[in-house]
């Protein structure tokens, strides 16, 4: 049995992680976060350059025609670093759907474009996994109505998956009439998210759309979630470890007190299982269906609670510094909590796993 | 359990609330926002109406200004304050420099500062911590230099909240640099409006101001603003940390968040799409937390009684600080757990009372995750949570 990483998956990690090293500094996530409806073109052209938009697109549609563990990897760099960039959604969920639904003709319009970074596509599908009040998209002859909230990649789209109540997928234009859109600012101002609310709009099915492939997305969808919770939390242990062996009391650097010690080891005691969750989830997407949709359940459900007690405990060890954006630690704390609720908050993702497995009805 | 009340306590009982129904201002009343800041003018008027009434200083001792009350008495008020829903006022006057300045203060400064921290016109803030002395407060640096009747201040002060609102604050300063740390220390009133003080806003993990830098440049103080002895500050100093530690337990305002759940939980829907109300896991969570609560809400009862008996809290108050703090974050955590995808926006208007739009989601759910966030705080205050346990360890346990 192998379970590592293979050689092209750890020049992958090493060049998306040079890449964000050196674009993506604190500074830089400061200033995207003044204008988070914004795509920073510099960010999203230099990971399109690299192939990661495209990375999971066929090579025939001129993507790199790579799996869901790739995938991961990058995902996890992204968070580690916080990028402010469309990813998720746009590189990952948006191709997958029309991979996996689209006509032919489709995927020739879109995927190139989509895998070029050329078009950025947001997706629409949180209302699979959880309806609230007044949300939910309704398709009546060949139209859309309805309120998607919470729309991942949202800024700046050139187009919209959306997914009705019946697991139908469509296609929808912004440039559409009866489409309005809503940005919705969040904790998490590295990434953009809105509300599409469709009034009788004028969209084109992906012919086979189906629940069983919104179930794919929303898997896809929370294996990456729980990807970039891993990056964040690693990045933010490694800020707690790094403020405890710097900063003094009582003459000491407080590294050296027993208490602090402990609760960096405890966070690196929480994580480090959640990294072969999160790998063996994404490789279950790639190759062992039987066990997928579990897998991303447990990925997704534990990784955000692990994600929480790191972000608050990486708080903790921080003192008041943790508390302002001296340090920047916050964008990091609200990206981990962002990643939490979106395609099911743990509580919900492990009734799917209960139920999944058969314990509940 | 429950405590059996007089027929008296009961008809004081209906008095509180008489008085609630009348005078809390129902705009603070009705907010959602635990954990959102009330506007200043706001809570100003509800302290006014508690001052007039004689009830704005619950725990000091009847001659200055106190109500006199039993702890039956003080635990009903309180509760009946929670139950409609009243939010927490300033502490830093009321409970930790009103008590050092009542306990160790002379005359002179009893009369001057007593009054405006009772009316409510006088509003303080906290100058202890520094950037190099945070857990270690007793190596701060801001040194305080005589020059005749004066002292001549310098140096900075961090995390100050509220610095920016303040009209006085009470600072600890180095009035000693030869002795041993703790006992060069002295404990000052300043008015902020002295020539040489800036301050300067820091913005939380909230997104909102609540904390400050303070610097001192030449700052010339009355040597008659000083508390007690020269260099004995940190005596004081310990004394207002033990009345703040108690304070920060935060009894009611847990109360109150356990009343605002319960209400999110007639609305909010589990997964599989029954009310919260109804779904066992989520109910059986809040209990949880609410046991935890009660026994704390009567430990603290106990070590009322036994301060009005004369004996002082000690680091007991340290058990208060973590017990209390662990509560109110389990709470903020179950808050944003009952409202999910709601907890995701941040909406700055609305938190602030200043939005002119609908919000996105229930009027609830606004400021559940900044309090949340912002409540992360509460195990680094008043002495970080390892600290608290450090004490515990040594004073408490003998370890
Ligand atoms: C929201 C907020 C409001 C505040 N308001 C005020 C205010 O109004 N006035 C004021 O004066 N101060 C205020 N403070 C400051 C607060 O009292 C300090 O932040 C606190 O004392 C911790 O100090 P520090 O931030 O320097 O952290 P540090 O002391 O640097 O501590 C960092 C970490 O090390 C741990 N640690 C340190 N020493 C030990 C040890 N010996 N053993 C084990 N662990 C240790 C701490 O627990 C913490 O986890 C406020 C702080 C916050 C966050």
């Amino acid at each position: 049995m192998e379970f590592g990483l293979s050689e092209e998956q750890r020049l992958l990690q090493d060049s998306v992680n040079r890449f964000l090293d050196k674009n993506v500094s604190l500074d830089r996530v400061r200033q995207a976060a003044e204008s988070t409806h914004a795509i920073q073109r510099d960010i999203w052209s230099g990971i399109a350059e690299l192939g990661l938009v495209g990375m999971i697109v066929p090579q025939d549609y001129g993507g790199m025609g790579l799996g869901f563990l790739d995938a991961a990897l990058v995902q996890e760099a992204l968070g580690y670093h916080v990028a402010p960039t469309p990813f998720t959604g746009a590189a990952i969920l948006a191709p997958l759907a029309l991979m996996l639904a689209g006509s032919e003709k489709q995927k020739e319009r879109w995927l190139p474009t989509i895998a070029s970074g050329e078009a950025v596509a947001a997706v629409a599908i949180n209302e699979a996994t959880g309806v609230r009040e007044g949300a939910g998209i309704v398709s009546s002859g060949g139209k859309l109505s309805g309120k998607a909230l919470f729309v991942m990649d949202w800024a700046e789209a050139d187009l919209f998956i959306v997914s009705d109540m019946s697991g139908g997928l469509h296609l929808v234009s912004p440039e559409t009439e009866g489409v309005s859109l809503q940005a919705l600012n969040t904790i998490d101002r590295t990434r953009s998210f809105g509300e599409v609310v469709l009034n009788g709009a004028e969209a084109e099915k992906l012919p086979g759309g189906s629940r069983v492939v919104v179930e794919r997305l929303v898997d896809a969808g929370r294996v990456m979630l729980a990807a970039d919770t891993l990056g964040t939390g690693q990045h933010m242990i490694e800020k707690a470890v790094t403020y405890a062996g710097d900063r003094k009391q009582f003459g000491r650097v407080i590294g050296s007190f027993q208490a602090v010690k402990h609760l960096c080891a405890e966070m690196a005691a929480s994580l480090e299982p959640c990294r072969s969750l999160v790998w063996y989830a994404a490789h279950a997407l790639d190759a062992v269906p039987e066990d997928a949709r579990l897998m991303a359940c447990h990925a997704k459900s534990h990784t955000s609670d692990v994600g929480r007690f790191v972000a608050r405990t990486a708080t903790e060890v921080h003192g008041g510094m943790g508390f302002t954006d001296l340090l920047g630690l916050h964008y990091w704390f609200k990206r981990i909590g962002v990643n939490r609720q979106i395609l099911g908050g743990p509580e919900q993702v492990r009734l799917d796993a209960a139920r999944l497995q058969g314990w509940v009805a | 359990m429950k405590i059996n009340l007089s027929r008296e306590d009961e008809a004081f009982r209906g008095e509180v609330r008489e008085f609630l129904a009348e005078k809390l201002p129902p705009e603070l009343a009705s907010m959602d926002t635990v954990g959102a800041s009330a506007s200043r003018s706001m809570l100003k008027r509800w302290h006014k109406a508690l001052f007039e009434r004689g009830w704005i200083a619950v725990n000091w001792p009847k001659e200055y200004g106190g109500t006199g009350w039993n702890p039956t008495q003080k635990f009903v008020f309180n509760e009946e304050l929670a139950l409609a829903n009243a939010p927490r006022l300033s502490p830093f006057g009321l409970s930790m420099v009103g008590p050092v300045i009542y306990t160790f203060g002379n005359e002179e400064q009893k009369k001057q500062h007593l009054p405006g921290i009772l009316s409510g016109d006088v509003w303080w803030c906290q100058g202890y911590s520094e950037p190099g002395s945070g857990s270690d407060l007793a190596s701060l640096k801001t040194r305080a230099t005589r020059d005749g009747d004066h002292y001549v201040v310098n140096g900075q002060k961090i995390w100050t909240s509220y610095a920016h609102e303040a009209d006085w604050i009470f600072c600890l300063v180095r009035t000693d640099e030869t002795a041993k740390q703790q006992e060069g220390i002295s404990f000052l009133l300043i008015d902020m409006k002295s020539p040489g003080i800036e301050v300067r806003p820091i913005v939380s993990i909230d997104g909102l101001h609540h904390l400050n830098e303070v610097f001192f440049t030449d700052v010339r103080v009355p040597v008659s603003n000083r508390i007690g002895e020269e260099n004995k500050g940190w005596t004081y100093a310990k004394f207002l940390l033990v009345h703040e530690r108690t304070g920060i337990a935060g009894v009611p305002e847990s109360k109150r968040k356990i009343a605002q759940i319960r209400k999110i939980a007639e609305t909010e829907r589990a997964s599989d799409g029954c009310r919260l109300r109804d779904d066992d896991a989520f109910m059986t969570k809040l209990a949880k937390i609410e046991v935890k609560l009660t026994g704390l809400e009567y430990t603290n009862l106990r070590i009322v009684a036994d301060a009005a008996a004369g004996r002082a809290p000690g680091p007991s108050s340290s058990i208060l600080k973590i017990v209390g703090t662990e509560v109110q974050q389990a709470l903020s955590e179950l808050a944003v757990e009952a409202v999910a995808y709601y907890a995701m926006p941040f909406q700055k208007d609305h938190l602030l009372g200043t939005a002119n739009e609908a919000q996105v989601g229930p009027g609830y759910a606004v400021s559940v995750t900044s309090s949340y966030n912002f409540g992360r705080a509460a195990s680094i205050y008043g002495g970080s949570n390892e600290i608290q346990r450090n004490v515990i360890a040594k004073a408490v346990l003998g370890l």
